[in-house]
C-alpha cells in the first residue's frame, strides 16, 4: 500500500438545507427544531446550503455562527449564481460548490449522513438491504446506493425500491424500481411476478405490458439497449 | 398477564363490531375477566349489537377527559359475568383520544385484574384506528373475501408492524390474526369470491377463524345479544371455534365447503 497522499474524487451523501427565503435566522431556527427530534443524528454533521438562485442577500455570517452554536458544519454553499454572491460566500469562509441533485433528505432511521457511496476510480461496492418481512401495501422501502433483497412477498400497493437490483424471494404483486439513480445493468427477479409495475433504470412495463406466458412465474427481468427483457427463471 | 386485542380491518363494515362483541362474550363465558372499547367515537355500535345502549350514562371520552372515573363509565354486562364495556361517545369527537390518555385507561384495566381487552378499532387508517391498534399485543384483522377487503387488511398489517407502540420500541411484534368473516363457500364455487386459501396466500398470516355470512348475525344485532349465544347458528358456532383457538385450543375448520350437490347432479356431474 502507498503511503502518499493522493486526490481523489468522491461523492457524498450530505444534508442540504434549503434556503428559498434567504432568512439566515429562521433557518437556525428551523434547524434546532430538527436537531431537537434527533440530537445525535445531527452532531458534527456536515451540511451544504443551497440557495434559490435569486440575487437577494443572504447574512452569511450568521448563517454560519448559528449552524456552528448548533454543532453542525457547512461544507458548502451552492445555488448561487451571481459572481456577488460567490465573493460573498467566499467572504464569510464558506466554500463554493455546484451540482447536486437533491433527493429526499436523509431520515435519523437511515444510514449515517456521510458515508462515501461511490469512488471515483473503484466503485465501493455496499452490501445488499435484506428485508426479512412482506412488504405491505403502502409501504415503500428503498435501498440507495445498493441491492434491495426481500424474503417474503411485496403487496399490491407496496414499492420497492433499489439503485441496484431488486429481488424477491416471495410474490412480486406490487411495483418494483431496479436502477433508481439510472443504472441500466441492474436486474429484478422474483419468484412470482404478478407485479403492478417493473422499472429498470426509467424503463417500465405495467402489469398488461407483461407477457402472459410469464404471469406467476419466477422471472429476470433485464434491460437491453432501451427497452426491457424477461425471461423465465430456470432454478 | 392482561393481554390488549385490536379487532381491525381498514375496510368499513366488514364485521368488527360484530366480531368484536362475539370474542368478547365469548372469552367472558369462559370466565376470563373481559373489557371491550368501543373506539369508533362518533359512530357508537357496539353497545348496541351487546344490547346495553340503554344503560350508558358515562362514556370512553369522558373517561379519557377526567368528567367520569373508568368505574362510573363500565358497564357490567348482564349476560355475562366477566364481560365490561367501555362505550364510544357519540357526540364528542375523536381527537379526544390521546396517547397518554388511552395508556392510562388500559393502564388501569390491567390493574383491576382484566385478562383481556378488546379495542374495537373505527374503519380507516386515521387517528382512531392508530389509537385503537397503537398499544395492542395481538390484532385480529377482520377481512372479507374480497379483493378491496384484502387489500385494506394488508395494509392495516403493514401500519401494525411500523406504527404500534410494539414496533416502535422494538419489542416483540405485534400477534397477528385473520379473521375471514362473512364467508359464503358457494360464491367461492362460483368465482364471485376469494378463497381462504387465496386470501392467506396474499396475507400470510395464520388464520383465528371464518365466520359464515348468515341471517342469524343481523338477527344478533337487532335483539342485542351477540351472535355468538346462538348455538343453533353457523356464525354463532364459528365464532365459538375462533374463541377457542384464541384460548389456544386446535379446533378444525368448519362451514368452508359449499353445500354437498344433489344425487343426481352427482351422478351426472354439476
Ligand atoms: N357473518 C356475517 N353474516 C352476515 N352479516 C354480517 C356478518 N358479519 C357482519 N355482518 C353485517 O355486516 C354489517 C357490518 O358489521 P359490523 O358493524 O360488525 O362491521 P364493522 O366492521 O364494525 O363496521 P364499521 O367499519 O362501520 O365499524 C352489519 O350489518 C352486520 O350485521
Ligand atoms: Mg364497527
Amino acid at each position: 500500500m502507498s503511503s502518499q497522499p493522493s486526490l481523489k474524487g468522491s461523492s457524498f451523501t450530505l444534508s442540504v438545507l434549503q434556503l428559498d427565503n434567504r432568512d439566515a435566522e429562521q433557518a437556525i431556527e428551523y434547524l434546532a427544531a430538527k436537531i431537537a427530534q434527533a440530537p445525535n443524528f445531527f452532531r458534527y454533521a456536515p451540511l451544504v446550503v443551497q440557495l434559490d438562485g435569486s440575487e437577494h442577500q443572504v447574512d452569511f455570517e450568521t448563517l454560519k455562527r448559528g449552524i456552528e452554536a448548533l454543532d453542525m458544519r457547512i461544507v458548502g454553499v451552492t445555488g448561487w449564481q451571481h459572481e456577488a454572491l460567490k465573493a460573498q460566500i467566499h467572504g464569510a469562509g464558506l466554500a463554493t460548490m455546484q451540482g447536486g441533485a437533491a433527493t429526499s433528505q436523509p431520515t435519523p432511521s437511515q444510514a449515517p449522513s456521510s458515508h462515501a457511496n461511490k469512488d471515483a476510480q473503484t466503485p465501493a461496492r455496499q452490501s445488499a438491504m435484506v428485508v426479512k418481512t412482506p412488504v405491505r401495501s403502502g409501504q415503500q422501502i428503498y435501498a440507495r446506493d445498493r441491492d434491495l433483497i426481500v424474503l417474503g412477498a411485496v403487496s399490491n400497493g407496496a414499492e420497492v425500491i433499489a439503485d441496484g437490483s431488486v429481488q424477491v424471494y416471495g410474490a412480486l404483486r406490487g411495483r418494483a424500481i431496479a436502477g433508481a439513480q439510472g443504472d441500466t445493468e441492474a436486474h429484478i427477479i422474483c419468484h412470482n411476478l404478478q407485479a403492478e409495475l417493473c422499472s429498470i433504470a426509467g424503463s417500465y412495463w405495467l402489469s398488461d405490458q407483461i407477457e402472459p406466458d410469464y404471469w406467476q412465474q419466477p422471472a429476470l427481468i433485464s434491460r437491453s439497449q432501451d427497452a426491457l427483457q424477461i425471461e423465465t427463471l430456470q432454478i | 398477564m392482561a393481554r390488549i386485542i385490536v379487532v381491525t380491518s381498514g375496510k368499513g363494515g366488514v364485521g368488527k363490531t360484530t366480531s368484536s362483541a362475539a370474542i368478547a362474550s365469548g372469552l367472558a363465558l369462559q370466565g376470563k375477566k373481559t373489557a371491550v372499547i368501543d373506539f369508533d367515537i362518533g359512530l357508537r355500535n357496539l353497545d348496541l349489537i351487546l344490547g346495553c345502549e340503554r344503560r350508558v350514562v358515562y362514556d370512553f371520552v369522558n373517561v379519557l377527559n377526567k368528567e367520569a372515573t373508568l368505574k362510573q363509565a363500565l358497564i357490567k354486562d348482564k349476560r355475562c359475568e366477566n364481560l365490561y364495556i367501555l362505550p364510544a361517545s357519540q357526540t364528542r369527537d375523536k381527537d379526544a383520544l390521546t396517547f397518554d390518555g388511552v395508556e392510562a385507561v388500559l393502564t388501569e384495566l390491567k390493574e383491576q385484574g382484566f385478562e383481556y381487552i378488546i379495542c374495537d378499532s373505527p374503519a380507516g387508517i386515521e387517528h382512531g384506528a392508530l389509537m385503537a391498534l397503537y398499544f395492542a399485543d395481538e390484532a385480529i384483522v377482520t377481512t372479507n373475501p374480497e379483493v378491496s377487503s384484502v387489500r385494506d387488511s394488508d395494509r392495516i398489517l403493514g401500519i401494525l408492524d411500523a406504527k404500534s407502540r410494539r414496533a416502535e420500541q422494538g419489542l416483540e411484534p405485534v400477534r397477528q390474526h385473520l379473521l375471514l368473516t362473512r364467508y359464503n363457500p358457494q360464491r367461492v364455487v362460483d368465482g364471485e369470491m376469494l378463497s381462504v386459501e387465496d386470501v392467506l396466500e396474499i396475507l400470510s398470516i395464520p388464520l383465528l377463524g371464518v365466520i359464515p355470512e348468515s341471517s342469524a348475525v343481523l338477527n344478533a344485532s337487532n335483539k342485542g345479544v351477540p351472535v355468538v349465544f346462538d348455538s343453533e347458528a353457523d356464525a354463532g358456532l364459528a365464532y365459538q371455534d375462533t374463541i377457542a383457538r384464541l384460548l389456544g385450543e386446535e379446533r378444525p375448520l368448519r362451514f368452508v365447503q359449499a353445500e354437498k350437490k344433489g344425487f343426481l347432479k352427482r351422478l351426472f356431474g354439476g
